[in-house]
């Protein structure tokens, strides 16, 4: 059940960086008509951000072990 | 030319499939192998959230608001994070509670409130049925163009149409009988459809794949790459603004209430409820779709802006309507095959939402609406009924086709109108009403029935009034001008910029009044009113549920009496006879018994009756149908608190206990060891006793010996006797010493011995007793040296205990010493803080291994020699017994064979004589 | 023909009163003051009866006791142990390894030399 709770604690804490990276200020960062690899830079960095905590959570829900 | 039956066939074929896979999954279930016991499947369920409104429209809105549909898969994203506490608890609380829908949740939580669970349902129906219509509307209109193939016609109002030629019509029709073919099967006391959710798995791998395929083809078939596409795009600006979004505090505003509404809707649409918590067969399968869910996410929209923004190029009149470029784009490109894919990954993602939005629907519609109306309408005489489980059935599919038949009247009412195409969001609204009821009642044990009835009715209302009057009115069914004056033209009430507030879209406006409504008047009132006895219960039966063993608690809540011939019959109304035999049959063979007759008809029972009838017609009814053959005796407030105080306290107990229990453990070692230490010491005090007995029957023995010999023989010489009577004297006082060595040793050893401390000159100590045993120096003829300085300081100590020492030293010496050969030497000296006494001979010696030996009672070295050496044994222990009362040493250095040499030592200062005092006297 | 007695003790009080008492009644009395003399003692000549004490030095009197009736010879040796241990154990021990009689110190002559002719009669 502990590691039950660290692993709830861990996707808590993907989830409030998640809140962080997709809203306002750090999306206003990014919210610029340029471009980064030929891809308009707020939308590169809104799928990067998806991606990245996809992977966090997998890597969190993946690698407990209970 | 497609042909409209090739459109068809595909099509029916691609049912038939479903069809087949659902009919193998409910084979597989009947089977007891599950095809869906598998996370990879449960997560591909869960992306039923992704509808035609994802399929179609996440392009059209792309088009006209850029990356502005993005938080829509967003916040499930997010909310997936939590859904290891909240989603997790929502389906424990179902899975011990064999909840069958979102309402019967709600209902359950606040008391099984037939009132909540219908309130619940009405706003479901109302929120939802629009989004029907949007599915029928998205199939029927793809059908429409790819019927025109290789033309690109926009169909016209459906609504022209006639009604028999209306492709919608059927959809919806087939629709209805797939839903009925596997929504409404048998009544299951868990409310799972296996073969149904396997379809809707299959439905969301299809629709990725069609959308993946158009999505490569536009990016590189038609354009050369997202590159291509978005340098392209730098030229047009109308197009190149949809690369970012405003940058205003609205637009972040609403970004973030949509991704908030989103996060809300992905836990409570009637249709996720469905999936993510009914069908949900194993709660582990979760731990994946926390990721793999957000991952089919990601995956069906990254090509959504490259369509949006490569149809917007390829059609630049505006002709096309965005919400069709998925497929009108491959259409544009003669793409035959792809289009006719494209418009069976739509017509999935329509069949998927509508199959699992209509089977919630209908179980809500006839479990919290129907059932509850029919159960109280005396004259049915339902009561008399024996199987009603036919009767539950027709219900649910008249519900089907119900729900069905309204979502096509919306659609045929609505047509083109506003309230069609803003209806995803608007009916994301109005399942976000469910929130604070549900959130609030898994961690909130003070929420009660009616504030959760007055949160829905205020959130509802406000919803309805902000933003579902307000479609209305823009699709011209209501008058325009009660959104521009505001109702009775009162500005403050202008519906979406409510008491003035503006600036804001009108969902984050529905939003934030709808939720400051809602949970203002939850939460107020909920702490306003006592709950009732049932809503405590409940309430803790749901918040606390990680905390307790599955079901073993809810029957404690119940008191009263039951008949195991009335409840049998009860649920066998409902679930059919030979169901809810065998359903008995198995919880009796659980407890050990072999036959239903064998139950009794404890709280338990009725515990496991009623949560077998919420499987098939939901809690508040079970609730109704079992009281009504029960005995229940009502539970004061004070009764259930007491429960639930007893609940907590026997938890604590049991820790307690537990740590009680470590405790003994630890007392019962020491308390081994202890008595292992008493034993040695009794099997000691044994070996002292036998010892001393042994030591008194020696000398009687030959008293009594001699006595016996002299008073019977009065013929024996003078010579003789006088020999006899002196053995007899010699072994008198052996036996006197004896007793009295053993009494003061007694005393000395108890504390009792009186002292009589004062400063002693050892000096004289020493003469004194050496002239004592001169006699034996003497006899053996042994030689004496003393070597005893003046100056010595005095010590504090009582001079006849110290004599009887030197006597015992002086005394032993002599003994081991051979005679005429013997030497003793006594040495006086001073040394730091102490005066040392050595007596030092020239005897037999002592091994190293009696040395300590020697010191015990009755421990002579007398087995090593030929001859018993005299003395009591006695001697030794109270010489050290002595010296250490007076805070000095005794001991023994020697080497067998060349002599020994006693020595002690005593402390000048005498504290430790008085210290010991101090303690002897306490 | 005069019957042999060994006494075996090692207070010599206890020695001096059990060879008068025995001397008296007319038979032959030898003395050993521990174990291992006991049993060079019979080994040298077999007496008929022995007052074996158990507390003694070297070879104690059960050990002795033990030697003498593990040799066949030695049989028909009858043994009164005498002891100043009056614990049940004590005597149950004794008649286990094959004494004839047990006595506790202090005991009575009376008691004593009855004891000893009654086992001298009987074999």
């Amino acid at each position: 059940m502990n590691r039950s709770i660290l692993t709830g604690q861990r996707l808590a804490a993907v989830f409030l960086l998640g809140f962080v990276l997709f809203n306002y200020p750090l999306i206003a960062l990014f919210n610029k008509p340029a471009k980064l690899f030929d891809i308009p830079l707020l939308y590169l960095y809104i799928f990067a951000a998806w991606a990245l905590l996809i992977g966090l959570m997998a890597w969190v829900i993946e690698s407990r072990k209970d | 030319m497609l042909q409209g039956w090739v459109i068809a066939s595909v099509s029916f074929a691609y049912l038939g499939v479903l069809f087949a896979i659902a009919y193998y999954g409910d084979k597989r279930a009947d089977a007891g192998r599950s095809l869906i016991d598998n996370p990879t499947i449960y997560a591909l369920s869960l992306a039923v959230y992704c509808t035609t409104w994802t399929f179609y429209g996440s392009v059209g809105r792309a088009a006209s608001t850029g990356i502005g549909f993005l938080p829509i898969y967003l916040g499930p994203t997010l909310m997936a994070g939590l859904w290891w506490f909240v989603m997790l608890k929502i389906i424990r609380i179902s899975k011990a509670n064999r909840i069958t829908s979102i309402a019967d949740f709600v209902s359950s939580r606040y008391g099984k409130s037939q009132l909540l669970g219908g309130l619940v349902t009405v706003i479901a129906v109302i929120g939802i049925i629009p989004y029907i219509s949007l599915q029928l509307k998205a199939v029927s209109n793809s059908f429409t163009i790819l019927l025109h193939y290789p033309e690109i016609v926009m169909p016209a109002k459906a609504a022209a149409q006639p009604l028999l030629q209306d492709s919608a019509l059927y959809i919806a029709m087939i629709l209805a009988a797939f839903t009925i073919l596997f929504g409404t099967r048998h009544l299951d006391a868990t409310e799972r459809h296996e073969g149904m959710v396997a379809a809707i798995a299959f439905e969301s791998v299809v629709k990725l794949l069609a959308f993946l395929a158009v999505g490569i083809f536009v990016t590189y078939g038609i354009f050369s790459g997202f590159g291509d596409i978005f340098s392209r795009v730098e030229s047009v600006p109308k197009l190149k603004s949809l690369m970012t979004v405003a940058d205003t505090g609205a637009s972040y505003g609403s970004w973030w209430s949509l991704t908030f509404l989103s996060m809300l809707s992905i836990m409570f649409l009637p249709r996720q409820f469905q999936i993510a918590v009914v069908e949900n067969v194993n709660e582990r399968h979760l731990a994946r779709a926390i990721w793999l869910f957000p991952l089919y996410l990601l995956i069906i929209n990254i090509f959504v802006l490259p369509i949006a923004v490569g149809g917007l190029m390829h059609f630049p009149d505006g002709s096309v309507d965005a919400d069709t470029f998925v497929l009108t784009l491959p259409m544009a490109e003669r793409q035959e095959a792809l289009a006719l894919f494209v418009f069976i990954g739509g017509l999935s993602a329509a069949t998927g939402m509508v199959i699992v939005e209509t089977i919630a629907l209908s179980t809500m519609v006839c479990n919290d609406l129907v059932m509850p109306v029919l159960l109280r309408w005396k004259s049915l005489r339902l009561h008399e009924q024996h199987d009603l489980s036919g009767l539950l059935l027709s219900i649910r599919r008249w519900a089907i086709a119900l729900i069905l038949l309204l979502g096509y009247i919306y659609f045929r009412a609505a047509g083109e109108a506003y309230a069609l195409v803003g209806i995803g969001l608007i009916s994301f609204a109005a399942v976000a009403q469910f929130a604070p009821a549900i959130i609030g009642g898994i961690y909130w044990k003070g929420g009660t029935r009616q504030g959760a009835i007055a949160g829905l009715l205020a959130g509802f209302a406000v919803w309805s009034y902000t933003l579902l009057l307000p479609s209305f009115a823009k699709s011209g069914w209501l008058s325009i001008d009660f959104i521009r004056e505001g109702l009775f033209g009162i500005a403050l009430l202008k519906p979406q910029q409510f008491f003035g507030l503006a600036g804001l879209d009108e969902i984050s406006h529905c939003l934030f009044w709808s939720m400051l409504a809602n949970i203002g008047c939850y939460v107020a009132i909920s702490l306003r009113v006592q709950p009732s006895v049932v809503e405590t219960g409940q309430g803790t039966l749901f918040v606390d549920v990680f905390k307790r063993t599955a079901g073993a608690e809810g029957s404690r809540f119940w008191r009263g009496s039951a008949q195991v011939q009335e409840l049998l019959p009860l649920i066998g109304r409902f679930l059919g006879p030979d169901r809810a035999r065998a359903s008995f049959l198995a919880y009796a063979r659980q407890r050990g018994l072999s036959s239903i007759d064998a139950l009794e008809a404890n709280p338990d029972l009725v515990h496991f009756a009623e949560n077998l009838l919420a499987g098939a017609i939901g809690g508040a009814s079970a609730r109704v149908m079992v009281a009504s053959v029960v005995k229940e005796e009502p539970l004061g407030i004070d009764e259930v608190m007491n429960i639930l105080d007893e609940a907590s306290q026997v938890r604590a107990y049991s820790r307690q206990l537990e740590q009680k229990s470590h405790e003994l453990e630890a007392a019962t070692a020491e308390l081994r060891a202890a008595n292992e230490r008493l034993k040695e010491l009794d099997r000691l005090k044994d070996d002292f006793m036998s010892t001393v007995t042994h030591e008194l029957r020696t000398p009687l023995t030959s008293i009594r010996a001699f006595s016996e010999i002299l008073l019977e023989d009065p013929k024996i010489d003078l010579e003789e006797r006088k020999k006899f009577l002196a053995i007899i004297v010699k072994e008198v006082e052996r036996l006197t010493r004896l007793i009295n060595q053993v009494l003061d040793l007694a005393k000395i050893e108890s504390g009792n011995a009186e002292w009589h401390t004062a400063n002693i000159d050892l000096h004289e100590v020493i003469e004194e007793s050496v002239a004592a045993t001169s006699s034996l120096f003497s006899d053996k003829r042994i030689g004496l040296d003393m070597a005893l300085p003046g100056n010595v300081p005095k010590v504090r100590a009582d001079r006849d205990r110290l004599i009887q020492v030197m006597l015992n030293l002086l005394s032993n010496a002599v003994k081991f010493c051979e005679a005429e050969r013997g030497r003793v030497t006594v040495t006086l000296s001073a040394e730091e803080g102490e005066v040392r006494v050595d007596v030092k001979d020239n005897g037999s010696g002592i091994g190293e291994a009696d040395q300590n030996t020697i010191f015990e009672k009755f421990r002579q070295v007398g087995d090593t020699m030929t001859a018993k050496p005299q003395g009591t044994g006695l001697g030794l222990p109270i010489s050290r017994q002595i010296v250490e009362h007076f805070g000095g040493r005794l001991w023994v250095s020697s080497e067998l064979g060349k002599g020994a040499t006693f020595s002690f030592t005593l402390p000048l200062n005498g504290n430790g004589a008085e210290r010991r005092e101090e303690r002897a006297e306490k | 023909m005069t019957k042999r007695i060994l006494i075996v003790d090692d207070e010599p009080n206890i020695v001096v009163s059990l060879e008068f008492l025995m001397k008296r009644e007319g038979f032959e009395v030898a003395v050993a003051g521990d174990g291992e003399a006991a049993l060079r003692e019979v080994e040298a000549k077999k007496p008929d009866l022995m007052l074996l004490d158990i507390m003694l030095p070297k070879k104690n009197g059960f050990e002795v006791c033990q030697t003498i009736r593990a040799n066949p010879e030695w049989r028909a040796i009858k043994i009164v142990m005498l002891t100043a241990k009056g614990r049940d154990t004590e005597v149950a021990k004794g008649t286990a390894l094959g004494a004839d009689a047990y006595m506790t110190k202090p005991f009575s002559t009376k008691d004593l030399i009855a004891q000893v002719r009654q086992l001298l009669e009987n074999s």
